[in-house]
């Protein structure tokens, strides 16, 4: 019987879980496909343009978006979601690539990975709750304006033709989606302007001249780099921001997707799923990615919900590089520094600016501090870790207001401190000040029912109190302790004291 | 007549006039209204953004279409509540359509004008495609 009933449920389960599987990979079909179709095209402009943002050629943004795409379509944990290369992922690359070359690159990029799989094995994608909002708001904002400052150098030196090319192409992408939304706008803008250049025969610069184009699948290799420790000293850095950045994107990606469906989605499965594609993309010569708002966006809105979208779009990708690539390399930079302004305007969250002066003052600083951080280091993850960090310190200073009542009691031969708020590292300072040592009364307690002892340094400041009473002969005695506190007082209570004989 | 009405609202002052018409309509005709609010993508993207958690997003939508549903609250008629994701003219135009619903009530004019000149309006599209009365208030 019982044997018997779990039976059933073990099959139900598995049976639930195939119609899961075939829920998410054919539960949509048509919608999947047109809407990879539409992602792999908005992805040509974007993966050529992050690759150029880290210095390299096109084809490791376009291998990356390629594999990341299909790998992830098989293990991400949020289906309907788009990964590729990214800018934010682009710009931690740029001083590595300049520094140490492109097989360094390809290296970071699979230990990268294995971070990110670290992350999701040990469910530390409950971690992102420590990344206040303000800190995330600051992380868009940032990473928006170095986008769009990152286009200025393709600027220098250009004449007029640069400036209306690029005016064109955002002419197009913002105001062809009101005639028709059938076709992505980037797309048409790049055809239009790259077929001005090729036909007007305008000398400008194109993606060809900045790059290599090869019309092939990509292939495994073994980054060939020396095997050492210099070696991992030289890409861990980098491997970790990468890992932190890319997570934090996609989980935050993965929660605008879960609220744009009204679905839920398994974070680390995703957080896995990210690592494993940005090790198969190391193999393959592609450089490190994660999940893109903008990109997710365009796939749930062109109908796009089950895993079939990223695979299709990752293939279709491919198929336009090794048909197309002979076109690619003539689109000039015009059309896609107009591509990443746009992605920049994108990207950008406008309602952080009108809204600042309604935020709390503190919450305000942080964001501005993240952006800044971010815009004179040029690496988000420490700007993230400049925003945690003060985000921890206002947090602490407003926790840590600590007040004390004094009630003098048995006809002035004896006090009662109350003591109101957080003891902890932070608040002891304070804490020590309230007291008057040097008093005349026989007797003191200290009442903490309002108060929380949560370290040893709270400890350590209540024994020191009582040393600095005793010194002047007066009792010490406790009321209220919560039990917490009690248990906390009794297994380090008194070893400060003692070591300070 | 006008029994199951569908109120289209997105929590702005002309919305808050409309919603007085589905009232009126539903006292009329002892009839029951479902208020809809449409979060677009843009909208997601910046309430995950700002928002802890997906109940804190939830409850700051509840909170952005309060007025209406006090409104409704106090004229005592039976209501619903019903949050669509997507693009706010072919989201309720798809909702008004498979619900067959007697009324919908709209107002002609939503949060901005700019986004209506580069979005078109969702009155409009409402008028143009829903099968059933469609009440566009001033």
């Amino acid at each position: 019987m019982r044997d018997e009933s779990y039976y059933t449920t073990n099959r139900r389960g598995a049976k639930l879980n195939l119609q899961t599987i075939k829920q998410e990979w054919f539960g949509n079909i048509r919608g999947d496909v047109l809407a990879g179709i539409v992602v792999a095209l908005a992805l040509i402009p974007e993966a050529i343009a992050f690759s150029i943002i880290a210095g390299v050629d096109p084809m490791v943004g376009l291998y990356a978006s390629f594999c990341i795409a299909i790998i992830i379509a098989f293990v991400g944990g949020r289906p309907g979601m788009i990964s590729a290369a990214t800018g934010a992922m682009a710009l931690l690359m740029i001083t590595l690539i300049a520094d140490h070359g492109l097989q360094y690159l390809f290296a970071a990029t699979i230990l990268t990975g294995i971070i990110q799989i670290l992350f999701g094995v040990f469910k530390l994608a409950s971690v992102m709750k420590f990344v206040p909002r303000s800190v995330m708001v600051g992380f868009v904002n940032a990473l928006a304006i170095l986008i769009f400052t990152s286009q200025l150098q393709h600027f220098v030196g250009e004449g007029w033709v640069m400036y209306a090319l690029v005016g064109l192409t955002l002419a197009i992408i913002y105001l062809l989606p009101r005639i028709t939304k059938a076709i992505p706008s980037t797309l048409v803008a790049i055809i239009v302007v790259t077929a001005i250049a090729v036909f007007g025969n305008i000398g400008i610069r194109t993606v060809g001249d900045l790059g290599n184009l090869t019309q092939q699948l990509p292939v495994f290799l073994i980054p060939s780099i020396p095997f050492n420790l210099e070696t991992l000293i030289i890409i861990f850095p980098y491997s970790l921001a990468l890992a932190i950045v890319g997570l934090l994107e996609s989980l935050l990606t993965a929660n605008i997707v879960d609220d744009m469906t009204d679905t839920e989605s398994n974070k680390n499965r995703e957080s896995r799923g990210q690592g494993i594609a940005n090790v198969v993309t190391g193999f393959f010569g592609g450089m490190a990615g994660c999940a893109m708002i903008g990109q997710s966006v365009i796939n749930v809105k062109s109908g796009g919900r089950g895993r079939l979208s990223s695979l299709v779009a990752g293939l279709f990708l491919m198929f336009l590089i090794i048909v197309l690539g002979g076109i690619v390399v003539q689109i000039p930079m015009a059309a896609l520094a107009g591509v990443m302004i746009m992605v920049a305007i994108g990207t950008f969250d406008w309602s952080s600016l009108t809204n600042l002066h309604r935020l709390p003052r503190t919450d305000a600083v942080v964001m501005v501090v993240t952006v800044v951080t971010v815009v004179v280091t040029h690496d988000l993850s420490k700007g993230v870790l400049a925003g945690v960090l003060l985000s921890a310190i206002f947090f602490a200073s407003k926790i840590s207001k600590v007040k004390v009542t004094q009630i003098v009691a048995l006809e002035g031969s004896k006090k009662v401190y109350k003591v109101n708020g957080q003891i902890f590292f932070a608040s002891v300072n304070d804490l020590l000040d309230k007291f008057d040592f040097s008093d005349s009364v026989k007797e003191v307690e200290i009442d903490l029912s309002y108060a929380h002892l949560w370290d040893d340094s709270a400890i350590g400041a209540l024994d020191k109190i009582e040393m600095k009473f005793e010194q002047n002969n007066i009792h010490v005695t406790y009321s209220g302790l919560n039990e917490e506190s009690k248990h906390l007082k009794k297994q380090i209570g008194g070893f400060s004291k003692a070591s300070g004989h | 007549m006008f029994k199951k009405i569908l109120l289209a609202t997105d929590g702005s002052e002309h919305s808050l006039r409309s919603a007085e018409h589905a009232i009126k309509l539903a006292i009329q005709f002892n009839g029951t209204v479902d208020v809809v609010y449409v979060v677009d993508a843009r909208t997601s993207k910046s309430d995950v953004l700002h928002y802890v958690d997906k109940y804190e997003v939830k409850r700051e939508r509840q909170e952005k279409i309060k007025p209406v549903l006090t409104l409704l609250e106090s004229s005592e008629i039976d209501y619903k509540v019903q949050i669509l994701h997507g693009e706010p003219g072919p989201s309720i135009v798809d909702y008004a359509n498979k619900h067959d619903f007697n009324c919908v009530v709209v107002g002609s004019r939503g949060l901005n004008n700019l986004q209506t000149m580069v979005l078109g309006s969702v009155s409009h599209k409402l008028a143009k495609r829903v099968k059933c009365p469609v009440l566009i208030t001033k």
